[in-house]
């Protein structure tokens, strides 16, 4: 059985249909990665995965291990396994990190029927994955993502992925903002957690970040359907001949 | 005829005050009988003064523009009976759970009378005076003392220097009904250069026991140059009966002192709570205030700084959690008087179902008060569509060379930060109840760390897991998607304002 499985999903916001009959299987242990250009819908994707309530599934079918993502409450969706890396990590004043991924961590390792990790528990296993991240244990007690340079935000998300070790990581354009030696950390956080239990969704406007997290599959989302999909050698031929080569109806405006 | 009409109306309203004010004018007469021997000269004056000033303005009505959003009619119509000495039976077991872990002495009060046996008076000789205003000022009275082998505790010396001297009663009719029927309260001196380690907590209970009790407790708190005290004000109540407590507390800092107070409003929701703190700041010192409402039906929160030597720095922080019908009113009046003076003012609140809250903010800077340095902050939020929410700054600035900022937010819990918890795999009414948290504990990260904030914190915890559980009942009794009924928008605005630099 496939890890996840997209079967003619159409989504909207606000009543527009931005995802209009999407199909795609993922099994356990595989990187997809999904390019395309602005408005194609890939962040709507991610959303719509990740179970955001603003974004209304109007069509088709997901299944997680089998399971209807669709009816689960974001909350669910992750105790389940399944993980967004946020495009914009979100500031929560008064909310200290550690806290935090703890709390996130005992939510799903009870829903597990593992026993909660105390303070001094959670403890060694949180500097060990910050270490890997390369991230100040200063940040440990400041609040969730409050002050944090943009390559700071983004590498707590994925210190969170390495802590809460989802079936399903998705990054959303995880890259966007980041310089070369902030992009090397995380991608280097990237494929530490790679393995056959776990898949990941790897979205993304460029090649550069695939030149780090190489994937299995590359799949091209135009105007809310897949157009094109290939293997890692597909993204390469993306970037000498953009978007429009996967679909010669896409308008030039939307190119990358 | 429309004439005579609002005639006939004057007259009914006249009448409706002067009833109002019978049992005041009675509690007012006895009082006065009793105090012939037993009150110095001076006290009389102030009371007989404080009393003129009350009768004659009476109640403010929403006319008055400090009582814009607030109206007293339910508290002048409730005829509110004055507490016979001795009279409540409260046991120490029942303010038990009143106990602030890590406090040092602990006064109590049961309907505004000093109840001894539970009270844990601390022996700090040289370093501390604590004691019963009523029994200082009676050991003054030579003789009078109404038990010469009970340790009074204290020298009544600072007294009458001190007490009367900064509330205002010409401005504030609340102050002067204190003055007037002020029958006990706390009186602390805190020596030259000493430093208490462990708070100071007086407790003031409310205990009906069947009547409609009022209390008018009168603090005075005297910290001398170079010393160092925290004191909790908390207000309770033992049953569920409505009271009426008009509190005044006037606490004055000597040069370089450093002072925290706390008010604790837990009464219960039928309370009629009006509390009144003149802080007196000299030169250099610096003085916090913290005010955590969370209980009471009717609350004012008057918190009066003036800022009165050069240098001076003060904390005006606050958080309000209204629920139910709760109507909790913030009325800040900061007085910078001398140079080069701070202020902060925090306040955030958080309301839900009908509850009302208020945020008054005025910043006097008079006409000598170069380089002040002030500031204001109103955060809040609103749980429910049925919530308000009246802030309003005021700034009055006679000097030229000054810094006064302020600003106000009212908003919903965000939809961003919600998601991103709950993306995490926390639950929607933990995630929830942790940005409210959060919200809420701004307020104690601007308190030092002490036992004083540990409790604080307790009660706020407490507080917000009570609110959330009335959420989840209500939603779990709630019939199936009825069509709600057609309410009145509160009046509501995000406003942020940074100004007048």
């Amino acid at each position: 059985m496939a890890l996840l499985e997209i079967q003619d999903l159409h989504a909207s916001v606000d009543g527009h249909e931005i995802l209009k009959g999407v199909n795609l299987t993922i099994n356990a242990g595989e990187v997809h990665s999904i390019m395309g250009p602005n408005g194609s819908g890939k962040s709507t994707l991610a959303a719509v995965l990740a179970r955001r309530e603003t974004y209304e599934i109007t069509g088709g079918r997901i299944l997680l291990d089998g399971k209807e993502l669709a009816e689960m409450k974001p909350e669910e969706a992750a105790r389940e396994g399944v993980f967004l890396a946020f495009q914009y990590p979100v500031e929560i004043p008064g909310i200290g990190n550690a806290y935090f991924l703890r709390s996130a961590l005992n939510a799903i390792r009870k829903h597990r029927g593992q026993d909660e990790l105390d303070a001094m528990d959670f403890l060694p296993l949180y500097k060990e994955r910050m270490k890997l991240l390369e991230m100040d244990d200063k940040l440990m007690n400041r609040s969730v993502n409050e002050g944090f340079s943009g390559g700071e935000k983004k590498r707590n998300e994925i210190l969170q992925l390495a802590v809460l070790e989802p079936k399903l990581a998705i990054l959303d354009e995880t890259d966007s903002g980041l310089d070369i030696d902030a992009l090397r950390i995380v991608a280097r956080g990237v494929n530490a957690m790679r393995g056959p239990d776990r898949a990941f969704l790897v979205i993304t406007h460029y090649q550069r970040l695939l030149d780090y997290i190489t994937p299995d599959f590359v799949h091209v989302l135009v105007d809310g359907k897949i157009v094109r999909s290939g293997g890692a050698e597909l993204a390469l031929e993306l970037e000498d001949t953009g978007y429009g080569s996967a679909e010669a109806s896409v308008p030039a405006a939307l190119r990358a | 005829m429309s004439i005579t009409a609002k005639v006939t109306e004057n007259e009914n309203a006249m009448a409706t005050v002067a009833g109002k004010l019978n049992t005041y004018l009675e509690a007012y007469g006895e009082l006065a009988a009793e105090r012939q021997q037993r009150d110095p000269l001076w006290l009389r004056q102030l009371r007989e003064d404080a009393w003129q000033r009350f009768h004659a303005k009476g109640f403010p009505t929403p006319h008055d523009e400090d009582w814009r959003f607030t109206n007293l009619a339910a508290l002048a119509k409730t005829p509110f009976q004055r507490a016979v000495k001795n009279d409540a039976t409260v046991t120490a077991a029942q303010i038990e759970k009143f106990r602030v872990p890590g406090a040092g002495c602990r006064l109590v009060f049961v309907n505004g009378h000093f109840a001894p046996e539970l009270s844990e008076v601390c022996d700090l000789p040289n370093t501390l005076e604590i004691c019963s205003l009523e029994r200082a000022i009676a050991k003054a009275m030579e003789g009078n003392a109404p038990n010469g082998s009970e340790p009074v505790g204290c020298a009544p010396e600072g007294i009458e220097q001190h007490l009367g001297r900064y509330a205002d009663v010409r401005r504030d009719v609340f102050s002067a009904l204190n003055t007037a029927l002020w029958e006990d309260g706390a009186y602390l001196r805190v020596h030259r250069g000493a430093e208490i380690s462990q708070p100071i907590h007086l407790l003031y209970v409310s205990a009906g026991a069947g009547a409609e009790i009022m209390t008018h407790p009168r603090t005075l708190i005297v910290a001398e140059p170079n010393s160092h005290v925290a004191v909790i004000e908390d207000y309770v109540s033992i049953g569920a009966e409505a009271a009426f407590s008009n509190a005044v507390t006037e606490l004055v800092a000597g040069q370089d002192a450093v002072v925290s107070h706390f008010l604790v409003e837990r009464e219960n929701l039928a309370a009629f709570n009006i509390s009144t703190l003149r802080l007196e700041l000299a030169r250099g010192s610096n003085v916090s205030s913290h005010s955590i409402l969370l209980g009471g039906g009717l609350v004012r929160n008057n918190v009066h700084p003036v800022l009165a030597g050069q240098g001076a720095e003060c904390l005006i922080n606050g958080l309000f959690v209204g629920a139910g019908s709760q109507h909790l009113d913030n009325y800040m009046l900061v007085e910078h008087a001398q140079p080069q003076c701070s202020s902060r003012q925090f306040y955030n609140g958080i309301l839900d179902d009908r509850a009302r809250g208020v945020f008054h903010g005025r910043i006097v800077v008079h006409k000598d008060a170069q380089k002040t340095d002030a500031k204001q902050t109103n955060r809040n939020l609103l749980l429910s569509d049925n919530a308000r929410l009246d802030t309003k700054p005021q700034l009055e600035i006679y000097a030229d060379d000054v810094k006064c900022t302020h600003g106000a937010t009212i908003g919903q819990i965000e939809e961003e930060q919600l998601f991103y918890l709950r993306s995490r795999g926390i639950e929607e009414t933990a995630a929830r109840n942790l940005l409210l948290y959060a919200f809420a504990a701004e307020c104690l990260d601007r308190m030092a760390d002490s036992p004083a904030r540990e409790f604080v914190a307790s009660l706020i915890g407490e507080r917000l897991t009570e609110l959330a559980r009335n959420h989840q009942a209500a939603a779990l009794s709630a019939p199936e998607e009825t069509a709600p009924e057609e309410v009145a928008q509160p009046e509501e605005e995000t406003q942020n304002w940074e100004g007048l630099g």
